[in-house]
């Protein structure tokens, strides 16, 4: 079995240029906009340094919230999961029918005062080698706690559009040992990463492997 | 020990593998960076350091200064100010002028532009170099250090066209860009945890500093630290000063700064804050060379808070050097100041003299909360605002570049 390699990894942000000054063209612009983008706004946050809980955990509902003041469209977008959708043209589709249905809702369309537009930032990844190897899952409950927010990133949220089946790569990994670890990974697959921070990923994830190897080493 | 692993201990080791393993794929690259000044304003400091750093992990890097007269400098702080916001006039004979200077800048550097794989521009000044450099065998960047979200518009129409032509910009926030038919990326800058200006202090030092300028350490001191410039609202300081020390009658304001050789307008803005200040002894307004660093280092440690009290601003580099010395900063809410002041966290974003003088008041009433805001002030500048960040962007951007990668950079 190929050893569990252990990356780290940073975004570098790159503005599309395009901005919204209000919500229909916020929806206008969502259209086109690079598919980056919309991952971007969803889960790059993730790796910035917070000292509070995100209010919103995309960018989209934070921004209709504070700049265009509309609680409801807020709510309605922040409760959107992107692991729900298949890819992320499913969840631009999404975004697009939430946001029509609250303009044909409004009287009146909702305005961002002027340096308060939203900014379309898409992103690049770059994934550095620790050289830390991993041959034996039961690796998994030492190293883990260990494990910094990039690798985190890298190997439980960005695993999901990088390999073939989604999944990220510890059960990717774990499904190589023919079925042994199949409980784990359905303990694994049980983990929302979405509405967290990788801090907290970081110690459920810890938390499951602790249990797991705890029970039956 | 080699420099970068001194950085490692600040930073992280990780960090200085993570530098490794990108200029691994740029080894022997020749790289130039071009601006106006050698001394004095924040990116002057940074080239200062990024470009040795550049070459210790094998980049033959080199820094080039332009060279302007009094009439160039002139025009490319009014670009400056246009591209901030203020409707200022260019007559044509001036612009025909900055380009003259451009060319003839370009022309004494000719071989190495020429022969350079990657070209970092910065700011507006030399900006124009890139038309005249057409046999040009590299990548040219355009890095924007100041806030051109809003610019005055008959400025940025005669800019525009000259910036469109490079292969990428850099701005410092996003919402700092302008739509440009290339890449746009997102870098903050940051400061040197090592250098004279940022590096810990023996307190003896602190002390005799704030003697030498009989300055009461005793006493509580707000302090800014600025080029005397407009934008920088000296006179505001001044007033959110007076209007705090009616409730905190031991209160001492020191505004420290210099100019630079590219800011005309440094003399005539020192001496209307020189004029507000001369009836108030407990203000003091120190000019300072641009070799001061040590000296700054010293009044930001010893202050009890700092004061960034801007009406716009590119980045901000003394809030992230006061922040990394633990000190809350009552900041402007504008430019990167935005992404370093976390309200109640790192400091106060503030809109007027009344704010930052209730801010003030409050900070300076609450020791504990001010010291606790100091500790997550210094650990958020280690995270996210160090030279090695920097470093580790612009090498980013450098591969991303030169092997033309669209979404994902793979390293080993």
């Amino acid at each position: 079995m190929k050893p569990f390699e252990v990356k780290d990894c940073t975004l570098i942000a790159i503005a599309t240029g395009v901005q919204a000054q209000n919500l229909r063209e916020l929806r206008e612009k969502m259209e086109t906009i690079h598919p980056g983008s919309i991952y971007y706004h969803f889960w790059g946050g993730m790796l910035h340094s917070r000292f509070e809980e995100p209010e919103f955990n995309n960018d989209f509902a934070a921004w209709v919230r504070h700049a265009l003041h509309d609680p409801v469209l807020a709510e309605r977008l922040a409760v959107i999961d992107p692991t729900d959708s298949p890819d992320l043209e499913a969840l631009r589709q999404e975004l697009i029918e939430v946001m029509e249905e609250r303009l044909y809702e409004l009287e009146h369309i909702p305005w961002a005062r002027p340096g308060e537009e939203f900014h379309f930032i898409r992103s690049q990844i770059v994934v550095f080698d620790t050289h830390r190897r991993l041959r034996d899952p039961e690796e998994l409950p030492y190293l883990l706690p260990n494990f910094s927010l990039g690798s985190l990133f890298y190997h439980f949220i960005d695993a999901r559009r990088r390999t073939p089946e989604g999944v990220d790569d510890f059960r990717a990994w774990l499904c190589g040992f023919g079925g042994k670890y199949d409980d784990l990974c359905e303990m694994i697959a049980a983990i929302d990463p979405y509405f967290t921070t990788l801090t907290e990923l970081r110690q459920i994830l810890s938390k499951v492997f602790m249990d797991y190897f705890g029970r039956v080493i | 020990m080699r420099e970068l692993e001194l950085y490692g201990q600040v930073a992280g080791k990780d960090v200085v593998e993570h530098l490794r393993q990108l200029a691994s794929l740029l080894k022997g690259l020749k790289v130039v960076h071009i601006n106006s000044t050698r001394r004095g304003g924040g990116v002057a400091e940074i080239l200062e350091r990024l470009v040795p750093l550049m070459k210790e992990l094998g980049i033959e890097a080199e820094w080039v200064v332009i060279e302007g007269d009094e009439e160039f400098f002139q025009c490319t702080k009014n670009f400056h100010n246009a591209l901030q916001g203020t409707p200022v006039s260019i007559p044509e004979s001036v612009l025909q002028h900055y380009e003259e200077v451009n060319a003839r800048n370009a022309e004494a550097f000719r071989e190495l532009l020429q022969e350079a794989d990657l070209v970092f521009v910065h700011d507006p000044q030399p900006a124009a170099m890139l038309k005249f450099c057409p046999d040009r065998k590299g990548k040219w960047v355009w890095r924007c250090h100041i806030d051109i979200s809003r610019p005055y518009r008959a400025v940025w129409k005669y800019l525009r066209p000259l910036v469109a032509s490079y292969d990428a910009s850099i701005f410092s926030i996003a919402e700092f860009a302008q739509p440009l038919p290339h890449p746009l990326y997102i870098i903050p800058p940051s400061i040197d945890p090592l250098s004279e200006k940022n590096r810990d202090l023996p307190p003896e030092e602190v002390e005799a500093t704030y003697r030498a300028f009989q300055i009461d350490l005793e006493r509580p001191v707000l302090l800014q630290v600025s080029r005397f410039d407009r934008f920088k609202d000296p006179l505001g300081v001044i007033q959110a000063y007076r209007l705090a020390k009616k409730f905190v009658p031991a209160l001492q304001l020191v505004l420290a700064g210099g100019g630079a050789v590219d800011d005309p307008e440094a003399e005539a803005v020192l001496q209307e804050v020189e004029a507000a200040a001369a009836d108030d002894p407990n203000i003091h307004v120190l000019f300072l060379p641009p070799e001061a660093d040590r000296t700054i280092n010293a009044l930001q440690r010893g202050a009890d808070v700092v004061l960034q009290k801007s009406l716009r601003e590119g980045f901000g580099l003394t809030v992230t050097e006061a922040m990394w010395k633990s000190k809350p900063v009552i900041g402007g809410d504008t430019g990167g100041i935005k992404l370093q002041v976390i309200n109640h966290h790192t400091g106060f974003r503030v809109n007027t003299p009344e704010g930052a003088a209730l801010r003030a008041r409050y900070l300076l009433h609450h020791r504990e909360i001010r010291e606790a805001m100091g500790r997550k002030a210094r650990e958020f500048v280690r995270e996210n605002f160090l030279i090695t960040r920097h470093l580790r962007d612009y090498l980013t951007l450098m591969v991303s570049l030169t092997y033309e990668v669209q979404e994902r950079i793979e390293l080993s």
